[in-house]
């Protein structure tokens, strides 16, 4: 195999990686690592270097889009911007101190959550108002579409919707991934927001958050430019027409077929990281 | 207040697909280049030994970019879309300070904080 092809396999890949990950909402990284790593034998740290620089790619493209949407919150955003770039920064710092074979065991518990996650998707109406008085302080409230009019909502537990953001952050950072789906657990069921706000305002934050590791990793040299080049641009032009086909698509047999694409990948990281192929 | 915050958010939306869409198509040039230069099989990545030291700074990124080096060219693409979500963040500062929302101001300021110490921390 020549670099053109190789590098044209990635892109191919990475587009049904980026197309999948957001039909399902999980993201293209979740997917991208272990297929590059398993499929292509690519060492862990480039293979979560160039997933990380997709990260930013997809979520700010993504962003863009739903903005104009008014479903994002761009307060709580940033205030829980606050633990995911810290958590990042202590992510991105441990990828050095922990074993491949470790953060190859990590993985693949996160990948089996994502897949219960992504299977059990409530949209729970938040019967609210329990009165926070830090989320007032903090002014974590807004207001959103529904139909005929609008509808307020205030976040409940702030503290420990500010913990999980900090663990989901460190996720991130550990293994180059968006780790939408710990974002949205904290926002949609222990914060209480809207689950249209809280996926929305979470691919919001992904970027920020994936930045802030971006910054440790070029200094460490898990960015290969050439390899991340190919999966860049595939999973960004894969998850923009994975957005598009979303608005139509019936999506249920679809995210069977993806949650049992990430199981398998799950196990197999576990699988290489318990026996030390990684 | 409610319409200033909506065109801080269209304004934050606007710089990131402008930014994205740019650094997509440096990305995108580069590797072209790079491709139509190279031949052979690809290099060995099954093992981590960094990258070259010299694309660790940026003067020598933009130096390789502005002399059409290809792999320099990829990386100044992605330096790009890292300062992309850096730049919303910026943005953040600006605007609710114009909002005169100073929680948020200082909120804004502590995240870009965050954000620039992990280019100015090594290792």
């Amino acid at each position: 195999m020549n670099t053109l092809s190789f590098s044209l396999a990635i892109c191919v890949t990475s587009m049904l990686a980026g197309f999948l990950g957001a039909l399902t909402g999980l993201g293209g990284g979740v997917v991208i690592v272990p297929v590059l790593c398993l499929l292509f034998k690519i060492d862990l740290h480039y293979a979560i270097g160039a997933s990380l620089v997709s990260v930013i790619a997809t979520s700010s493209g993504a962003a863009a889009a739903y903005v104009r949407d008014g479903y994002s919150n761009i307060r709580i955003g940033m205030f829980l911007e606050v633990a995911t770039t810290l958590g990042a920064l202590l992510g991105a710092y441990l990828v050095a101190k922990i074993s491949a074979n470790w953060i190859g065991v990590l993985f693949g518990v996160v990948l089996l959550y994502s897949a219960w996650a992504s299977m059990h998707q409530s949209a729970a109406v938040p019967k609210n108002v329990q009165k926070d008085a830090l989320a007032a302080r903090l002014n974590l409230r807004g207001s959103y579409p529904v139909q005929g009019g609008k509808e307020d909502y205030i976040a409940e537990h702030v503290p420990t919707g500010f913990g999980i953001m900090f663990v989901a952050g460190t996720l991130s950072g550990l293994l180059g991934i968006g780790s939408g789906a710990v974002k949205v657990l904290a926002m949609d069921q222990v914060m209480k927001l809207p689950f249209k706000v809280s996926t929305t305002t979470s691919n919001f934050m992904i970027g920020v958050t994936a930045a802030a590791s971006a910054g440790v990793y070029l200094s460490r040299g898990y960015i290969l430019p050439e390899l991340a080049m190919p999966v860049m641009l595939g999973v960004l032009v894969g998850s923009l027409a994975g957005s598009r086909v979303l608005i139509r698509a019936e999506v249920r047999t679809l995210r069977w077929v993806f949650a049992v694409v990430i199981v398998a990948l799950g196990a197999e990281m576990m699988f290489n990281g318990f026996t030390g192929r990684l | 207040m409610p319409a200033t915050d909506q065109r801080l958010e269209v304004a934050m939306g606007q710089m990131l697909r402008i930014g994205v869409t740019v650094a997509a198509l440096v990305v995108l040039a580069g590797g072209v280049l790079y491709l139509f230069h190279a031949s052979g099989p690809p290099p060995d990545y099954s093992h981590f030994h960094g990258a070259p030291a010299a694309q660790e700074h940026v003067g020598s990124i933009f130096a390789g970019a502005l002399r059409s080096e290809s792999k320099s060219l990829i990386e100044f693409g992605i330096l790009l879309l890292i300062a992309t979500p850096i730049c919303r963040v910026l943005f953040g500062v600006v605007g609710f300070s114009l909002l005169q929302d100073w929680l948020y101001t200082g909120v804004s300021a502590i995240v870009l904080t965050v954000l620039l110490l992990s280019f100015f921390t090594r290792r």
